[in-house]
């Protein structure tokens, strides 16, 4: 993290599992992590508070709040998301958005696999979109040893991923479609720790923001987003036939 | 915090609905309203008829800042000021609570505040608490108090309960033997409330559709539009309420019993036989290619729903010692419930009240009031582990 001249990160992902982690200029000051998808609306606000104390981390303290913002199940994502944006808002410090694949992409970059790479570098992370389909987005390593995005995040059938080397969970749900770039790799859930250590690369290349709570124009674009949930799809309610008698009528 | 709580010093409480469609956000300081600031997806849910989970969920995420801020403004205070943050734990739709309750525990965790993870029925009665004739600048124009039907002079002896109790810490009580119906898109119930913090007991309540959620449904098999209540409200104005006899769900002898020997549903109610009927009577007309009555079968209907509601809410009350009567939820809007339930309250000797329509829809100044009876109570706080209930039993007024 050269270009990063400091400040304490408070990261938090929903997307999969839960995540939490307080990291500094130095490294991980705290992490905390469940595998359960049922239950961060119990657990995440005591995990944050826990990990808070474990860092001796203060809210008003903190450089920023960084939040995964999916894609992954609606419902858990927004606890997350909800969670953060009202930390952010009381502390009054500004609040990130980072995509939640991103951190397997980094994690990817960080191990190189030892077999199973593609002649482009290129690879796929692919996690849980259920109804049969995989959230999925393309990367490949920068120059400076960072995930690089360069297409979606998306969703669709495993069947309609370009041919490279995946991980995630995606790979080990559809293993007739999708080629695992390591059998452990096909396991990896989103984690806080690499979501805040993305948001600490891209802080480090912009001023300092106002602490209007905003993210700055400059964060658009560098990996760092809105601190919205990336749905990629619709409600899937379906209007009435009473209803669209009237609405045609 | 002192001995005698007075108006002054009585708790500054947050509170936080997401139960439904309704992000709203309240602050109260003791009983006295400070801001009820609401933002609805109402409108987009009109194309579906109804009230789409996943698109509620969303839009309280979207909605939950600026709510927030726009309530602490018109109160004129801050966060780091108030006692506690009360949220609607349950019931409700689960995606939905769990936008609220997530945010609520990050900012009792932000402003190192008690949190109270409260009973959304119970909060509709807390409301009542609230003193009527405050009307916070920048909120909704409001009706200038509640509403109010009794039988004046019939029972000198009820006089002491016409007015709300000074309570512990100066907070105000509900008088005694008090009962509430709450009836809305989601609920329909009948309660008798002993002590809002400790002392709440179901009597009787749907044991299908909520009423407004007939409302709706009707409504959109009539082509009447949503949300039904109003729509319906206003189409049976021009009809005839006795063109049809709708069935009056549960009210079979062997279902309601005497008394003495109560049925298993004698305060309880059904609406989904009262729909089919209604589709039933809307089939025939169109079988035989006449048009549909639209404005009897309307009004018909309501009367239907509003004879049963008030009939059975009222005899629950007598049997259970009740003395005044509250009326909450969304249907609390239509004029007939009104009407028809202020008449039976009357002849029947019960003191209702009914607050204005802006407190009686889901709205966080409800969950704020109760919040501010639980600390006032001493009441212990919820932990940040607790998790949204979506059918939380109503005797478990906080978690």
């Amino acid at each position: 993290m050269r270009n990063y001249h400091g400040g304490v990160i408070l990261a938090i992902d929903s997307s999969a599992g839960a995540s939490v982690a307080v990291l500094d200029a130095g490294g991980v000051r705290a992490q905390w992590r469940t595998a359960e998808t049922t239950t961060h609306a119990e657990v995440l606000a005591e995990a944050v508070a826990l990990t808070m104390r474990d860092a001796e981390a203060t809210g008003a303290g903190l450089r920023g709040v960084v939040v995964g913002v999916g894609p992954g199940p609606f419902t858990g994502l927004r606890v997350g998301l909800a969670l953060a944006q009202s930390l952010a808002e009381v502390w009054g410090v500004a609040l990130y958005g980072v995509c939640s694949l991103d951190s397997l992409a980094q994690r990817a970059v960080n191990q190189p696999a030892e077999s199973g790479t593609s002649a482009s570098g290129e690879f796929l992370v692919a996690s849980d979109a259920r109804r049969r389909e995989v959230y999925w987005a393309r990367y490949r390593a920068d120059a400076h040893g960072f995930a690089e995005l360069l297409e979606g995040p998306r969703v669709s059938a495993a069947t309609e991923l370009p041919e490279l080397p995946v991980v995630g969970v995606g790979a080990s749900l559809y293993p007739q479609d999708l080629t695992a770039r390591g059998a452990a790799e096909s396991h990896w859930l989103p984690d806080a720790v690499e979501l805040g250590q993305l948001a600490q690369r891209q802080l480090g290349q912009i001023p300092e923001p106002q602490r209007s709570g905003e993210p700055t124009a400059a964060a658009a674009g560098t990996g760092l987003r809105e601190p919205l949930p990336l749905y990629l799809r619709e409600s899937d309610a379906k209007v009435p036939a009473q209803m669209r008698a009237k609405q045609a009528s | 915090m002192s001995e005698t709580f007075s108006a002054r010093s009585a708790p500054l409480v947050l509170g936080i609905e997401t139960s439904c469609d309704e992000t709203g956000i309240g602050i109260v300081r003791g009983t006295e309203l400070l801001a009820n600031t609401v933002a609805s997806s109402m409108e987009e849910h009109v194309r579906f008829g109804g009230v789409i989970p996943e698109i509620a969920a969303r839009a309280h995420l979207e909605a939950f800042l600026p709510t927030l801020r726009e309530a602490l403004e018109t109160a004129g205070i801050e966060l780091h000021e108030v006692d506690a943050i009360a949220v609607t734990s349950g019931p409700g739709l689960a995606g939905a609570l769990m936008v609220g309750l997530s945010a609520a525990k990050g900012l009792a965790l932000a402003a190192d505040k008690p949190l109270y993870g409260v009973n959304h029925l119970v909060a509709h009665v807390g409301v009542g608490l609230l003193d009527p004739h405050e009307n916070p600048s920048g909120g909704p124009a409001q009706e200038p108090s509640g509403h109010r039907a009794g039988n004046p002079g019939a029972e000198p002896d009820a006089e002491p309960d016409a007015e709300p109790e000074a309570g512990p810490r100066g907070m105000r009580r509900l008088p005694e033997n008090t009962g509430a119906l709450l009836v809305s898109g989601g609920h329909t119930e009948i309660l008798r409330v002993g002590s809002l913090t400790s002392d709440v007991e179901l009597l009787g309540s749907t044991i299908d559709d909520a009423a407004g959620e007939a409302f709706d449904k009707t409504a959109r098999l009539l082509g009447l539009g949503y949300p039904g209540g109003p729509a319906i409200d206003a189409a049976a104005v021009a009809g005839d309420p006795h063109a049809f006899r709708f069935p009056r769900g549960l009210t079979m002898p062997k279902f309601e019993g005497s008394a003495q020997n109560p049925g298993k549903h004698r305060h309880n109610w059904s609406f989904s036989g009262l729909k089919t009927a209604v589709a039933r009577a809307v089939e025939q007309f169109e079988a035989s290619g006449r048009p549909v009555p639209v404005a009897d079968i309307a009004a018909s209907f309501q009367e239907a729903v509003v004879d049963v509601i008030t009939a059975k809410a009222v005899r629950a009350s007598l049997e259970h010692g009740i003395t005044t009567l509250m009326l909450g939820g969304g249907v609390a809007a239509n004029q007939r419930l009104r009407e028809l339930l202020a008449q039976r309250c009357a002849a029947a000797g019960l003191e209702l009240r009914i607050p204005p329509v802006s407190l009686c829809t889901d709205n966080g100044a409800m969950v704020a009031a109760l919040g501010a009876q639980l600390v006032a109570a001493g009441v212990t706080p919820s932990s940040l582990q607790i998790p949204a209930d979506s059918s939380q039993p109503v005797q478990q007024i906080s978690v």
